[in-house]
């Protein structure tokens, strides 16, 4: 892919309004045994913005996100998030703080149907007990009725009607991560953490793909953090990008910034362009 | 004829979600609900209950149990027969402790003692999965028998070591003790099994049901939209341990009447329990039902064909059996971890299409 990838007609970035910072990563530094996946990186996540972070593989984009996300704990640096340190948090409590997530490798809930798995995003929004639900009077099914109809809203959104009731085990590759981006969109989060979204799609799936980030983040008001690999997505799609290579940050501004900097230009855009 | 979907349009998100959405199984259901509790009191006599009904009945309210935490939550156990000796003698201890209060309060509350043990037996499972929480459960399994042996405060200081069961009535009709009519105790088993199946289809059809399967699924995606394994797996634990602890009461109270515990509860239980539910289908309510009947009819049909009808020995008829049991285990485990339960899907989906199969 190069930067023509077509993704026109497609409402533009520019007058939609950009908050105060929502999450900030000041100094972090993150190691596995000997190997440094992350060194002493800081950048924020404003309110409203779509924030990508981009670099070759292995460069340590993952393991942001994860630490983001509180699955792996830095052994160096600090989490802000809504203008206060975040203490150490398992991820169940991330998410419940308003932070929603796809995986570079799909993590679908293979038992269950397309309509359960983007249930299941709603988990931490329902509030009936186990001893109301077992009669499933009243509250139980009220509540379940309620969740059902913001799923089914979704579920139009995302164009994924016809699949409702298909165990995701079945589905294309293509169709997974939608759901999964459904699933990660039915907990209304305020900040969607997403990992290579687009990665093994065709042209066609990649534009609703990016069709659906964009209203996603224009309609829902949704901020978004974002790693991908297609450059011409990337700077597209992105109001502001961080470029990561072997665990470091080597660049951090607008795409048109990011674009001119001899040093992403060597270490990133050059060699996507060979 | 009957059993389409077309015509039968849904027209609320409830009626959506109910439990049987096409009439016809609608129709089916409360057929077998009208005969289960209108037809077979009046017919049933002693051979029948306590050779198929009330073991049937009792094995599917262990089976739901299990179900519950293997096949909804994924966590693989082996102490349901020590979870259904704490539930034979919680009930003992309080039938006896408490002779004024009614039984069926006694094995509710059983049943409630054994969710407290099995919450306690579930914690490592925050830490230890697969393989090597089959073989923790073995361990409690193996210490709750010992522990029933061990200890003459459990079964009263008597001489036997055994348990025996005190007469209780319910209307003033005896529901335990030697005096109890055949129709008394299926009836007392049903109406729990009944209650107990409802309540458990309710649980796994909302969301404490999807967290257990998230869990179940992948539990790293399951924290990550925000399910808590600890207390997720401990809630499947505790409602898992609620339905064996009341089996176990009803095996002890209404079925066997007296209980020496490594012969009633021993790691066999264990085991016919969990081929219930492999046989009869993994997170399936329905399946608990089918693998209980099958697993109580089979013995029970091959003794009459082999032994009363060819003539053959007795042990030679329980090696077949062990045969056909072990030869089906592993069918299934390679051909339909789904089970019995998931053959009767495809075999109605095949009806709902026919006579276009496509
Ligand atoms: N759980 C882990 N254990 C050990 N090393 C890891 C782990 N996760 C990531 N790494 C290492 O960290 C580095 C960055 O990986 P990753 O964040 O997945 O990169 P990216 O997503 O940018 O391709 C790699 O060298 C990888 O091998
Ligand atoms: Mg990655």
């Amino acid at each position: 892919m190069n930067a023509e990838t077509p993704v026109e007609a497609i409402p533009t970035a520019d007058d939609r309004k950009i908050g105060p910072v929502l999450m900030e990563m000041k100094h972090i530094t993150l190691r596995f045994g000997g190997v440094k996946a992350i060194t002493d990186i800081s950048f924020d996540i404003r309110e409203g913005e779509i924030r990508s972070i981009i670099g070759p593989n292995g460069a340590g984009k993952s393991s942001m996100l994860n630490v983001i996300s509180g699955f792996y704990v830095p052994q160096e640096g600090e989490v802000w998030f809504r203008g206060a340190r975040r203490p150490q948090m398992k991820p169940y409590q991330v998410a419940r703080q308003g932070i929603a997530r796809t995986f570079q490798n799909i993590a679908l809930f293979d038992g269950m149907s397309v309509l359960d798995n983007i249930m299941t995003g709603r988990l931490t929004l329902m509030k009936t007990g186990l001893a109301a639900q077992s009669l499933w009077w009243g509250k139980a099914q009220r509540e379940e009725t309620e969740h059902r109809e913001k799923v089914e809203k979704i579920i139009d959104f995302l164009e994924i009607q016809a699949i409702r009731k298909t165990p995701v085990g079945r589905l294309p590759y293509g169709l997974k991560k939608r759901v999964e981006l459904a699933r990660a969109l039915a907990a209304e989060p305020m900040l969607l953490l997403l990992d290579e979204p687009m990665a093994g799609m065709n042209v066609e799936e990649k534009e609703d793909m990016c069709r659906f980030i964009l209203d996603v983040n224009d309609e829902f008001g949704t901020t978004i953090c974002l790693i991908e690999h297609d450059m011409g997505v990337v700077m597209d799609l992105s109001d502001r990008v961080v470029v990561m290579d072997y665990g470091k940050k080597i660049g951090d501004g607008t795409p048109d910034e990011v674009r001119g900097n001899q040093a992403v230009i060597d270490a990133y855009l050059g060699v996507a362009h060979d | 004829m009957l059993y389409r979907e077309a015509g039968d349009f849904k027209t609320s998100y409830a009626s959506d979600s109910q439990t049987f959405p096409i009439r016809f199984d609608r129709w089916r259901y409360w057929a077998v609900v009208a005969v289960a509790f209108g037809v077979i009191p009046f017919v049933i006599d002693d051979y029948w209950a306590n050779a198929v009904a009330v073991p049937f009945l009792i094995y599917a309210i262990a089976a739901i149990g299990l179900n519950i935490l293997t096949g909804y939550c994924g966590q693989v156990s082996l102490g349901t027969g020590g979870f259904m000796a704490v539930g034979a003698y919680a009930c003992y201890k309080l039938m006896t402790a408490f002779p004024e209060v009614s039984v069926l309060i006694h094995v509710l509350l059983a049943g409630g003692v054994t969710a407290l043990v099995g919450v306690l037996f579930g914690l490592p499972s925050l830490r230890i999965k697969g393989f090597y929480l089959a073989v923790a459960t073995l361990a409690a399994q193996f210490f709750l028998v010992w522990l029933f042996n061990k200890v003459p405060w459990f079964y009263n200081y008597s001489a036997s070591g055994q348990i025996t069961v005190p007469e209780r009535t319910i209307l003033g009709v005896a529901v335990t003790g030697a005096n109890t009519p055949a129709w008394a105790k299926y009836l007392f088993c049903l109406v729990l099994l009944f209650v107990l199946a409802w309540v458990a289809r309710n649980l796994t059809r909302g969301s404490v049901g999807r967290k257990w399967m998230a869990i179940r699924d992948m539990d790293i995606a399951a924290e990550i939209i925000g399910v808590n394994p600890l207390t997720t797996k401990l809630s499947a634990f505790a409602v898992s341990s609620f339905y064996i602890g009341i089996a176990g009461a009803l095996f002890f109270a209404v079925y066997l009447g007296a209980v020496e515990v490594g012969e009633a509860f021993g790691i066999q239980k264990s085991f016919v329990v969990l081929f219930m539910i492999i046989i009869g289908g993994l997170g399936s309510i329905f399946g608990s039902f089918a693998g209980a009947a099958f697993l109580v009819l089979l013995p029970v049909l091959l003794k009459n064909v082999l032994v009363g009808q060819l003539g053959w020995a007795t042990d030679l008829a329980a090696h077949v059996e062990l045969m056909i049991v072990g030869g089906l285990i592993v069918a299934f485990l390679i051909y339909e971890p789904h089970g019995i339960a998931q053959l009767w899907k495809l075999a109605k989906e095949k009806l709902r299409l026919w006579p276009f199969p496509h």
